[in-house]
C-alpha cells in the first residue's frame, strides 16, 4: 500500500531526572540554547532511537534491516542470504557516467527495499559520481523544550579504581569521583513531516508508516540507561491530510496544539502542564489522529 | 512572467558555505540556491526553472553553535552490488567506527520574503538527465487534467498560486538542511507587510546556484552579495563560475 496522504506530526516527550541529549561541545551537559535557555534534542538523536526500536522489534531482517546501527544494541556480523534481484554488470573504467548511474540506481532501489532507515530517512550512496542520493520521506526537526530548562550537576563516587597506579596513589582508599548532569524535568516538542511523493520514490508504504508511529510512541521504553533518567512519549499528534499536497499549512496545524504550564512553580511532572489540542479548529480535509496523549 | 512572493520562516537554518563544509558554517542569509529549493518544494516540473529575483531579510541575523555526532561514511554502491550478486553480505554501518563529531554554526530564528519567477524551458532535453524521477499520478483531478495539458505558463502560475495559498507542498520546504523545516506563506501584496531589517552589509562572494547542465558534475556559480537595507537584489547581479 503506497502512501496517498501528506502527514504532519507533533511529538511531545518529557524527561525526568535525566539527560535527554548530551552536548559534546559542553562536556555532555544537556543541550541548551544559550540565549533562550530552552533545551534542545537534535533530529539525529530522535532518528537514532527510531532506528534502534525498529532494529529491535523487527530483528534486523529484510525488509526491516537497519543500515546505520549501534553495536551495543544489535548482534554483530550476522550474515544471511539476500533476495536475489538478478546480476547487474558493474562497468569499470572511465566511462562511469551513465552506466555507473544505472547500477547506482539499481543499488539504490535494492537498499530501499531491504533497509527501513534508508526507506524512511534516506541515504547517500556514491561510486565517485554524485548522483546516488535517496531523499527520505520522513523529515524531523530539532525538539525544543516548552520552558527554559536547568541543568543540574551531580557529583558521584565510585568505590573502585581503574588501575593499579591509582590505587597506589590513594594508598588503598580506592575511590574516584565522577560527574553526572540531569534535567530535573523538561517537556520537549518536535515537529515532523511525511511526504507521500518522496515515499513513492523510496517505497515507504503504509505498514512502514504504522511502524514509524509505533517507534515514535514506544522508542524511549527501549532506550533506558543510566544517563537518560525517565523519558516518555507524552503526545503523538498526527495530522492526516486528505490530499497528497496537503489541505492546510503545517505551521497552522502545529499552532492548534498549545502547551501551558499550570502554575508559576518550577515544573517537575507532566501533570504540571496542560496540553490543549484544539480539535474544533481543524481545517477542512485534515483529520487529527491522536496516537498518544 | 509574474513574480511570486513567499514569506519563509523557521527556528534554525544552515546555508552551508562551500569552503567550510566539514564544520558547517552558514552564510549570513539564505542563498538564491536554497531559496529556489523552497519554491521547488511547492511546485516543480521539468518544464520550468525558478529564478529568485529578490530576498528580503525580516529578522536580525543571529547565530547558534551546535555539535552533533555524524556518520562520516557513505554507502558504496559497489558493496551493495557485491552483496546483491553474492546473495549475502554485511552491509550495516556501525556508527562507533564511523563517528565524526562536527560542529555547526547555524542561523537561528530566521524569516525571509523571497521573490521569484519561473521561466519555461525545453523539457525534452531534461528527461534523460533525471532517469530516477518517478512519474507520480496526482490525486487531484483538476491538477491531473492540467498536468496532461500542454506546458503553458498560465497553468503553472495557477498551480503555484493554488498550492502556495493553501499551504500545499510536495515536501516540507527547509532552510538549507532538512532538519530545519520552514513554514511558508504566500504574500499577495508585499507593500502591506512589515519592512525588512534596516541593515546594510557587504556579504562578500556567495553561492548563487549550481549549474546542472552536466548532471555528473554540477558547477557552482558565485555572485557578490550586497544587502542594502535588508534587501538582497538579484535581478541583475553578475554571476561567475
Amino acid at each position: 500500500m503506497t502512501l496517498n496522504n501528506r502527514y504532519d506530526f507533533v511529538l511531545v516527550f518529557d524527561v525526568k531526572d535525566g539527560n535527554p541529549n548530551g552536548d559534546p561541545e559542553a562536556g555532555n551537559l544537556p543541550r541548551m540554547d544559550a540565549e533562550s535557555g530552552l533545551g534542545l534534542v537534535t533530529d539525529v538523536c530522535l532518528k537514532r532511537k527510531v532506528r534502534n526500536f525498529v532494529g529491535l522489534v523487527k530483528g534486523e531482517r529484510p525488509p526491516f534491516e537497519i543500515y546505520v546501527k549501534e553495536k551495543a544494541v544489535l548482534n554483530n556480523q550476522h550474515k544471511r542470504a539476500y533476495i536475489e534481484i538478478g546480476k547487474a554488470e558493474l562497468l569499470e573504467g572511465d566511462d562511469k557516467k551513465r552506466k555507473g548511474g544505472d547500477s547506482v540506481d539499481q543499488a539504490r532501489q535494492w537498499m530501499c527495499r531491504n533497509f527501513f532507515d534508508v526507506r524512511a530517512f534516506g541515504a547517500v550512496m556514491s561510486t565517485g559520481i554524485n548522483c546516488g542520493q535517496v531523499r527520505g520521506p520522513v523529515q524531523l526537526t530539532f525538539a525544543r523544550s516548552v520552558d527554559p530548562i536547568v541543568a543540574l550537576e551531580h557529583s558521584i563516587t565510585r568505590m573502585a579504581v581503574a588501575t593499579e597506579a591509582e590505587a597506589e596513589k590513594q594508598s588503598g582508599d580506592n575511590r574516584t569521583m565522577g560527574r553526572k548532569f540531569t534535567v530535573p524535568y523538561g517537556l520537549y516538542v518536535a515537529h515532523g513531516f511525511v511526504s507521500s511523493f518522496l515515499a513513492k520514490q523510496t517505497g515507504f508504504n503504509e505498514s512502514d508508516l504504522e511502524l514509524l508511529w509505533q517507534a515514535l510512541a514506544q522508542m524511549f521504553e527501549h532506550d533506558r540507561s543510566a544517563a537518560r533518567g525517565e523519558m516518555t512519549t507524552r503526545g503523538l499528534y498526527v495530522y492526516k491530510h486528505e490530499s497528497e499536497l496537503g489541505n492546510a499549512p503545517a505551521h497552522k496545524l502545529f499552532e492548534l496544539i498549545q502547551i501551558k504550564k499550570n502554575s508559576n512553580e518550577p515544573a517537575r511532572d507532566f501533570n504540571d502542564y496542560t496540553v490543549n489540542v484544539n480539535d474544533a479548529g481543524l481545517p477542512a480535509g485534515v483529520t487529527l489522529l491522536r496516537l498518544v496523549g | 512572467m509574474k513574480t511570486f512572493c513567499l514569506e519563509v520562516a523557521g527556528d534554525f537554518a544552515c546555508f552551508t558555505r562551500p569552503e567550510m563544509k566539514v564544520e558547517r558554517v552558514s552564510y549570513d542569509v539564505i542563498t538564491p540556491s536554497a531559496a529556489r529549493a523552497v519554491f521547488e518544494a511547492i511546485l516543480w516540473k521539468p518544464a520550468i526553472r525558478w529564478q529568485v529575483t529578490k530576498i528580503e531579510v525580516l529578522k536580525p541575523i543571529k547565530w547558534i553553535n551546535l555539535r552533533r555526532n555524524e556518520v562520516g561514511a557513505v554507502t558504496s554502491s559497489r558493496n551493495v552490488q557485491t552483496a546483491i550478486n553474492n546473495g549475502s553480505g554485511d552491509l550495516g554501518l556501525y556508527i562507533e567506527d564511523e563517528r565524526q563529531q562536527r560542529a555547526g554554526l547555524f542561523l537561528r530564528d530566521v524569516a525571509y520574503r523571497i521573490h521569484a519567477r519561473f521561466e519555461l524551458r525545453d523539457s525534452s532535453h531534461h528527461k534523460k538527465n533525471y532517469p530516477h524521477l518517478v512519474k507520480v499520478r496526482i490525486n487531484d483531478p483538476d491538477e491531473q487534467h492540467s498536468a496532461d495539458a500542454a506546458n503553458i505558463p498560465a497553468k503553472f502560475l495557477n498551480m503555484f498560486e493554488r498550492r502556495a495559498s493553501k499551504g500545499q507542498c510536495v515536501n516540507q520546504p527547509y532552510l538549507g538542511c532538512r532538519e530545519f523545516a520552514a513554514s511558508f506563506r504566500l504574500i499577495k501584496d508585499a507593500s502591506t507587510e512589515t519592512p525588512p531589517i534596516a541593515e546594510s552589509r557587504d556579504l562578500g562572494w556567495m553561492l548563487h546556484d549550481m549549474d546542472y547542465s552536466d548532471p555528473s558534475s554540477p558547477n557552482p556559480y558565485f555572485f557578490r552579495a550586497e544587502m542594502k537595507n535588508g534587501v538582497l537584489n538579484l535581478a541583475d547581479v553578475e554571476v561567475r563560475g
